[in-house]
């Protein structure tokens, strides 16, 4: 049962990196536009940098 | 379709709070984005960084996209341009000149419709954050409940004393906090209700989280066997799920409406020392004097001073009839002026306009509105009681049993947990958002959250005809019957106007390939026709009067060459597609349908037989609209009224539900339940389906949701709840009502 004592604290730090990488992705507004960033990826105008 | 709508009406009732949706798409309406602005978007007002913002109803591909931010970003002064493909709107960070009227001039040569939006309106707002705010907590409780579950089946497979103990408080740690920031939007609502003397829902709720917390973290304190810390949070996660959905439903219909209503941005031009300068609406006082440009809306009620017109009053009056004005002749706000440029003087702006006395019926008809309890607020009505009494029985029955008083507190929060309402709110939420993403496909925005259910009940459909049954542009009858030359010469005539009767004459005729004569000195005399010389002899298209005969009582022009005798060609207006399908759909579901029409007797009656109503009333005035609709609620009906026009806005909302399409004004859009985007018709007898079917399955959901509880409660009050049977029975409640809701179709 020792094996516990790693397992949960890992699993937990685990979910709360997701959660926090949702929340970071939610600010930045990658949910605003589903859509579009479809279409997007298909175009041919290659962004070398992620715009503001 | 043909109604420019330059300048807005001052409508106090056409405000909403303004609701940004983020996460659902948004089409803008077909037919307000097909309008002409031709002098909106002059005055931009200039913030430091014009935030500018356009709707693009046209764009559907990536390549799109590219299209047009390479085009704006080309631009001088546009600093940056983003396209929302979901929400089709661009938004533009440029330099203070920039004006979106030149960037819309860019777009449309690149072929794309543009019209500006009220950016200070539609930014990121208030709404916009409720709906990121709940979608975090739900990601919070989604993941706390992840994780709870996963200790949770350890104790659930056996973990025993130290270990069970272990896992209990880990869960607590987690539930804890979780709880508190998650469970905060019931919590707030339960307060206020419980302020104000009230049970709604989210009582029940917060005392099932409340008592299924405490409890829990008392036993776990005395190594006590159950713990409900993941009923708890699975518990606020659902009903969070249910929350989130129904609000973003209602985002989106709200974001889309107030989309149509941004589109109008009131503006006039005053006429100041001789020159037309723009200026908002509110600032006109009667006195002033303010031109009006073909194709423009009157902003004001006055009296023309210039000029020579025709004056289109169908959205007012509901006439097919264009009216003839000339200097002296009173018109009113919310009329479109046709043909030649009018100098109107003010008598009276804003409040005081006849639209504003038409906004008044609106108010009043709505005060008669506002008692329709939906499905949800009686189920919820029944509910929250039902549950008090019902845990509070099971406490007092068990204290009374054993005299311990940690059995029976453990017993109640039991019951609370397994009637969990979490079936219950997800119940509506679930099926009103399948029904309106397959409504708004089939092209259908739902506006208000009850009108589906309304919907379902009616029994009786009012229809209004100008501009909702017919497009209110006019289609010429009879032109076979012309000769050649009178073709050919009518074709040319007509080429050189731009009035609407001449469109549709040039229309037709190009169509049947016929070649324009040539003429010579065309001439238009706005408000009269147009005349020319043709092999030497005066030919003109025009107005009755004007050719020397007497105006018939359907709309008509006349066709006059040399000295014969003026040929009329008439004028029925066309039909909107999909019209007479929904009329014959309705009719086949065993409904009433009637016409309400404020034009002439003659122009109706053609029309009724035309499109199969049998029960058609023509030249009926706005407050008497509402008034029929009134009587037939008294005598039981559920009305569903369709109407576009300002006559109609009082009907509209007077009606049980009520239906406008795209093209209507703003005020009988906002006045009803739904908004059809299409030109097209015929979705309202497929919406009746979809409407039933909604109905249908939320009272399935109901009942489901019921049943569960039938079976699990008597397990609850017996003491035989343990935590994963509420863990079984929330989950599969759940999950079973929303696999039900996605059977609409």
């Amino acid at each position: 049962m020792n094996v516990l004592v790693i397992l949960i604290p890992v699993s937990l730090f685990l979910g709360a990196v997701g959660l926090a990488g949702f929340f970071w992705l939610l600010k930045r507004g990658q949910f605003d536009d589903p859509e579009g960033d479809a279409n997007r990826i298909l175009s041919s105008d290659f962004d070398d940098k992620p715009k503001g | 379709m043909a109604r420019p709508i330059a300048t807005t009406l001052p409508l106090p009732f056409a405000i909403e709070p303004p609701v940004t949706a983020t996460f659902e798409h948004s089409r803008p309406a077909a037919c307000p984005a097909c309008v002409a602005l031709p002098d909106a978007a002059a005055i931009a007002p200039a913030p430091k960084d014009a935030r500018l913002m356009l709707s693009l109803p046209t764009i559907h591909c990536g390549a799109c996209i590219s299209a047009v931010e390479s085009g704006l970003n080309a631009h001088p002064g546009v600093r940056e341009a983003r396209v929302n493909l979901t929400l089709k709107r661009a938004m533009i960070d440029a330099a203070p000149d920039v004006t979106a009227e030149e960037l819309i001039h860019v777009l449309e040569s690149a072929g794309f419709e543009a019209h500006e939006l009220d950016a200070s309106q539609l930014a990121a707002t208030e709404a916009d954050r409720t709906a990121r705010d709940l979608l975090m907590r739900l990601a919070v409780a989604g993941f706390a409940a992840m994780n709870v579950m996963l200790l949770s089946v350890a104790v659930w497979s056996g973990a025993d004393g130290v270990t069970r103990d272990l896992m209990h408080w880990i869960s607590a740690a987690i539930v804890l906090p979780a709880i508190v920031f998650t469970g905060k939007p019931f919590y707030t609502n339960a307060w206020t209700a419980l302020r104000a003397g009230r049970l709604n829902m989210d009582v029940p709720i917060t005392l099932a989280i409340l008592l299924a917390v405490g409890t829990s973290l008392y036993e776990t304190m005395h190594s006590g066997h159950h713990a409900y810390f993941d009923a708890a949070i699975t518990l606020t996660f659902f009903l969070l799920a249910g929350r989130y959905l129904d609000y973003r439903t209602r985002a989106a219909a709200r974001s889309a409406a107030q989309e149509l209503t941004a589109m109008e941005v009131p503006r006039a031009l005053k006429i100041v020392e001789g020159e037309p300068v723009q200026t908002n609406v509110s600032d006109l006082a009667a006195g002033d004097l303010v031109l009006v440009k073909p194709g423009a809306r009157l902003p004001v009620d006055g009296i023309v001073t210039k000029g020579h017109s025709e004056l289109d009053r169908s959205l007012m009056t509901g006439e097919s009839l264009p009216a003839f004005v000339q200097p002296g002749t009173l018109v009113s706000a919310g009329e479109i002026n046709l043909t030649g440029p009018l100098t109107v003087e003010v008598l009276a702006a804003g409040q005081d306009t006849a639209l504003h006395r038409i906004a008044d019926l609106v108010a009043v008809a709505e005060s008669g509105r506002n008692n329709y309890t939906s499905l949800a607020d009686q189920a919820a009505k029944l509910y929250a009681p039902g549950v008090h009494i019902l845990s509070a029985l099971a406490a007092i029955g068990w204290w009374l049993y054993t005299q311990d008083l940690r059995i029976s507190l453990n017993i109640a929060a039991a019951v609370l947990i397994i009637t969990c309402p979490c079936a219950l709110g997800l119940a509506v939420p679930a099926v009103t958002t399948a029904a309106s993403g397959r409504l708004f496909r089939k092209g259908m925005l739902i506006k208000d959250a009850t009108a589906m259910e309304r919907l379902a009940e009616v029994d009786t459909v009012v229809f209004d005809k100008t501009g909702t049954l017919t497009l209110g542009s006019p289609e010429p009858l009879g032109l076979d019957t012309l000769t050649g030359d009178e073709a050919q010469v009518a074709l040319a005539l007509a080429d050189a106007s731009s009035h609407p009767l001449a469109e549709a004459i040039a229309d037709a005729l190009t169509d049947q390939d016929v070649i324009p004569a040539e003429l010579d000195e065309v001439e238009e005399r706005p408000g009269y026709g147009i005349s020319a010389i043709w092999k030497g002899q005066r030919v003109r298209l025009g107005r009755a009067a004007w050719v020397g005969t007497v105006a018939p009582d359907t709309t008509a022009t006349f066709l006059q060459i040399g000295k014969g005798t003026p040929r009329a060609i008439r004028f029925s207006d066309h039909l909107r597609p999909g019209a007479a399908e929904a009329v014959a759909g309705l009719k086949a579901r065993g409904l009433r349908v009637l016409l309400l029409s404020g034009d002439t007797k003659a122009a109706v009656a053609e029309f009724a037989a035309r499109i199969g109503i049998d029960t058609a009333e023509a030249e009926v005035l706005p407050d008497q609209k509402a008034e029929r609709v009134l009587d037939l609620a008294r005598q039981g009906a559920r009305v569903l009224m369709v109407g576009d026009g300002l006559n109609d806005t009082a009907a509209l909302t007077a009606a049980h539900v009520s239906i406008s399409p795209a093209s209507a004004l703003d005020a009988a859009r906002v006045a009803s339940d739904m908004v059809l985007l299409g030109k097209d018709l015929s979705p309202i007898a497929d919406v009746f389906s979809t409407a039933q079917q909604a109905r249908a399955r939320i009272r399935e959901n109901f009942t489901l949701a019921t049943a569960y509880n039938v079976i699990a409660v008597p397990f609850a009050i017996a003491g035989l709840a343990t935590p994963l049977v509420a863990a079984l029975a929330m989950s599969f409640s759940s999950i079973t009502v929303s696999l039900n809701a996605m059977r609409i179709r």
